[in-house]
């Protein structure tokens, strides 16, 4: 009988950088303190100039390898999810695998799906672990993420990884359920050649986020049996601080279930890392025996959907590297809209 | 090995000199020296030059000097170790003519600089530093001689005030040096309020981007003495030596050990000891590498190079006069020419004829030219006969 | 700058990697063929140490055209806690917060790229501890 197949180790990374929803607002002349509320957001965090979504992956993709204490050698797969991969061909993996000292017998992919390419990533890896096909298998959520300059969009995009390692052996928190539910749904996108998404404004509510969170929650509910008041952690997407505290509402979850996985309101919409981040802010703080749900939403439209259980060993590997309170907690550098627009390449110096 | 001596100078101004091409000004140069030295041919040639090829795409340049200059199929070779190109050149030189294999050695150095724009100039100068070490992390010349700077002023407080001081000097100098680039007179204040290139070096505490060409010719010292136009100076002493290429290999961030190391090997040649020199043409590409490099050559007690110009130990008329050409900082910073000017300068004092600029009883010189940020150093220390 | 050369570069951009000396112990990075310390030619390569200080420190404000867009940036010789010595840019500081001696850890960062179309270098700059 097999061990069952679960998180083994798991690590955060969000940059120093913030930018207030009020400063944003300033800089285009728009009422900030009606964003703000309306937003539910206060800051975002920002990546500097020489960070993009493959230096966030290789600190949190180490940060998970030092909490399960896993040898590179030994996994088998890198997935990263992001809608800022910095090539459009050559994958992020490869970098992220030579940086972490796998060996060259791997299988990588980037992937994207707006806001779920994370949890997609988290999706095959733990099929492939289940395929008996690796022994590890590491899923990043990672994004820097833009929104055209004067779009309310730059309200909420914001940086920061989670990443995951997927196995049988020493695993801090089982995968008992998953599902993935997906339809032709053009709330958000973005052409090839474009460096900014356009986007359905309402229309990435209800006919996208809620929609595809709503059903996919449901049918895990039906799917695993259980009910909400099983779970002690909650977690959906957080494109804004009102959308997943409505969510969770919708389905009877309380403000208590979903508090340790929102974090939207302190750093923004992480897109791809997201809810990865808000699952690693749950793992730092749940305790064995709990049980965590899982949905996130990709624009275009989709959403996954998780039901972990966590295990004893959460104790012994919490402290191993920084928890996301850690890395909140550390001191941060408030930008100004300047400041920004350089860091973010919205402006830049006449190159030759 | 025979005695060696040089019998004849030359330079071209030093500045941005953009009607010049490169290979006018090694011709000039090398005209204006054999001309001083009265020969009517040479045996062979050295030129030192860091980067012809970055600054104007132009290597093979000993062949390209000796070819224009009508010098006939005689051997021309170019020497390189960055900035201390024209030194080399001239140690090159020095071999030649002691060994006995020529008698009559041309030693020059050039660079053409300024056809570049500045970024471009930038990154051909940090192909002195380790590339892929240091370069590739985005740290300049100034910002490795900056940080030199501040860990010399962490250790034996030395001050901008005083960096700035030695700005101040070269200047004064310059101010009597009709070849200078700048010759201007500038003030501590005017160092301090200029623009701050790395921390905590201003654009006033580095030398400026240049072209020229400086030339020497030697020959035996008993060949001298018999064709010699003017005052043959002798080169009683010759040191060269290296150091970890990169600054951050160095065991002690403040020190030049290949500074102290060719100086010693120098001065042991010669016979002689710091007190002797009358003066010394130094490498201040910056002003803190002239404060680090007389401690090395032990003009003053280490880590007590800081207060030598303000108070005015180095001055043209102080009891230890450095750089009174203008130095690096006034006269210009044509990278490959610079060792060979040295040589030109103190060849000039030594034979009495530095106009506003002489040092009284001048009859023993130094020169120290430098590559990189210490990599090399090759140090000349010349005598009146 | 050539994607070859960095590309050869990779274990001591991505890993870095360094040599110890089997004679004397000295920390070599990059790796090297001949110790500097005792000439000796055996070495064991392994990561460098994660944490060190800053030897000394410069902000650069007039950079070449490959940097040109992060001035002012700080530059520094660091000293690892294995004794390992490195040049690194030291980022997520104000110029005016660098200290002498500051403590620091290195993180993983992009270095530089040729304008928009070229290759993306990755290495690591020093952060404070």
């Amino acid at each position: 009988m097999k061990n069952a197949v679960g998180i083994v180790g798991y690590g955060a990374y969000i940059p120093r950088y913030r930018i207030k929803t009020s400063e944003v607002a300033r800089a285009w002349g728009w009422d900030a303190e009606a964003y703000r509320k309306g937003l539910g957001i206060q800051e975002k965090s920002v990546a500097a100039r020489d960070q993009d979504c493959i230096t966030l992956a290789v600190e949190a993709a180490r940060r998970a390898i030092r909490r399960g204490g896993t040898d590179p050698a030994k996994i088998g797969a890198i997935y990263i999810g992001s809608e800022s991969h910095p090539y459009a061909v050559k994958p992020s993996g490869t970098v992220v695998s030579e940086a972490i000292g796998t060996t060259r017998w791997i299988h990588t992919a980037d992937l994207e799906f707006a806001c779920k390419a994370g949890t997609e990533a988290m999706y095959l890896c733990s099929r492939l672990i289940e395929a008996g096909a690796a022994e590890c298998a590491l899923a990043i959520g990672s994004d820097t993420a833009q929104g055209a300059p004067g779009d309310p969009l730059e309200f909420a995009t914001a940086a920061g990884a989670a990443a995951f390692i997927f196995g049988r052996e020493g695993v801090v928190a089982t995968m008992d359920a998953s599902l993935s539910y997906t339809s032709d749904t053009p709330d958000f996108w973005r052409r090839e050649e474009e460096r900014f998404p356009r986007h359905g404004g309402r229309f990435t509510g209800e006919p996208g986020y809620f929609h595809h969170t709503m059903t996919a929650a449901r049918r895990l509910l039906e799917q695993t049996g259980l009910k909400v008041g099983d779970f002690a952690h909650a977690i959906f997407h957080q494109p804004n601080g009102k959308f997943p505290v409505r969510a969770g509402q919708m389905l009877g979850f309380s403000k208590e279930q979903c508090r340790a996985g929102l974090l939207s309101p302190r750093i923004g919409n992480v897109y791809s890392g997201s809810s990865p981040l808000g699952l690693c802010a749950v793992l730092d703080a749940a305790k064995p025996g709990q049980k965590i749900f899982m949905v996130s939403y990709g624009s275009g439209a989709g959403s996954d959907g998780f039901v972990f259980t966590v295990t004893d060993r959460i104790n012994e590997v919490r402290g191993r590297a920084p928890t996301v309170e850690e890395i909140l907690s550390q001191p941060t550098v408030h930008l100004d809209y300047t400041r920004y627009a350089r860091f973010r390449s919205k402006i830049a110096r006449e190159e030759d | 090995m025979r005695d060696v001596a040089i019998i004849g100078i030359g330079m071209t101004r030093f500045g941005e000199l953009w009607e010049i091409s490169l290979r006018d000004l090694m011709v000039e140069a090398c005209l204006k020296a054999i001309a001083d030295a009265g020969v009517d041919h040479v045996d062979s040639m050295y030129v030192g030059c860091m980067s012809s090829g970055l600054f104007v795409e132009q290597e093979h340049l000993a062949s390209l000097a000796s070819d224009f200059l009508g010098l006939g199929p005689i051997p021309a070779t170019r020497v390189e170790s960055a900035c201390a190109s024209g030194g080399l050149a001239v140690r090159s030189a020095f071999i030649e003519v002691a060994s006995g294999l020529s008698d009559i050695v041309l030693a020059m150095g050039v660079e053409k600089m300024t056809d570049l724009a500045g970024d471009a100039c930038t990154a051909a100068l940090a192909t002195a530093a380790d590339q892929d070490y240091e370069s590739f992390h985005g740290v300049t010349f100034p910002g490795l001689y900056a940080m030199i700077a501040r860990a010399h002023m962490e250790r034996y407080g030395t001050t901008s005030e005083q960096l700035a001081a030695t700005a101040v000097k070269n200047h004064a100098n310059g101010a009597l040096n009709p070849l200078a680039q700048f010759r201007n007179r500038i003030t501590i204040a005017d160092v301090l309020d200029s623009i701050m290139v790395a921390d905590p070096l201003h654009i006033l505490d580095c030398s400026p981007v240049s072209d020229g060409a400086a030339a020497a010719i030697l020959c035996p010292l008993d060949l001298a003495k018999k064709i010699a136009k003017k005052a043959p100076v002798r080169i009683a002493g010759v040191g060269h030596a290296t150091d970890s290429l990169a600054l951050y290999r160095r065991a002690d961030l403040t020190r030049l050990p290949a500074v102290e190391r060719s100086a010693q090997i120098a001065l042991q040649m010669a016979k002689r000891k710091p007190a002797d020199l009358h003066l010394a043409e130094v490498h201040d590409c910056f002003t803190i590498a002239e404060v680090c490099v007389i401690e090395e050559l032990s003009l003053v007690p280490r880590g007590q190079g800081g207060d030598a110009a303000r108070s005015g130990l180095t001055a043209r008329d102080g009891r230890s006069p450095v750089n009174t050409s203008g130095g690096l900082k006034s006269k210009g910073h044509p990278v490959g020419a610079t060792g060979v000017a040295q040589i030109h300068e103190v060849v000039t004092q030594l034979r009495g004829e530095a106009g506003e600029r002489q040092v009284r009883n001048a009859r023993i010189g130094l020169t120290q030219n430098m590559g990189g940020s210490g990599g090399s150093s090759v140090v000349h220390v010349l005598e009146a006969i | 700058m050539s994607t070859v050369r960095v590309w050869r570069e990779r274990r001591q951009r991505l890993l870095n990697e360094v040599a110890q000396c089997k004679g004397c112990g000295k920390m070599h990075y990059p790796p090297r063929q001949v110790c500097d310390g005792c000439r000796g030619r055996e070495f064991e390569t392994k990561p460098m140490a994660q944490s060190g200080k800053v030897l000394t420190y410069t902000v650069i404000r007039v950079a070449p055209p490959a940097f040109a867009q992060d001035v002012p940036y700080v530059v520094a010789v660091i000293e690892m806690d294995d004794t390992t010595r490195l040049t690194a840019q030291v980022a997520d500081v104000a110029p005016e917060e660098m200290k002498m001696g500051m403590k620091v850890r290195l993180e993983f960062r992009k270095i530089r790229s040729e304008g928009r179309t070229g290759v993306i270098v990755y290495a690591h700059k020093a952060v404070p501890a």
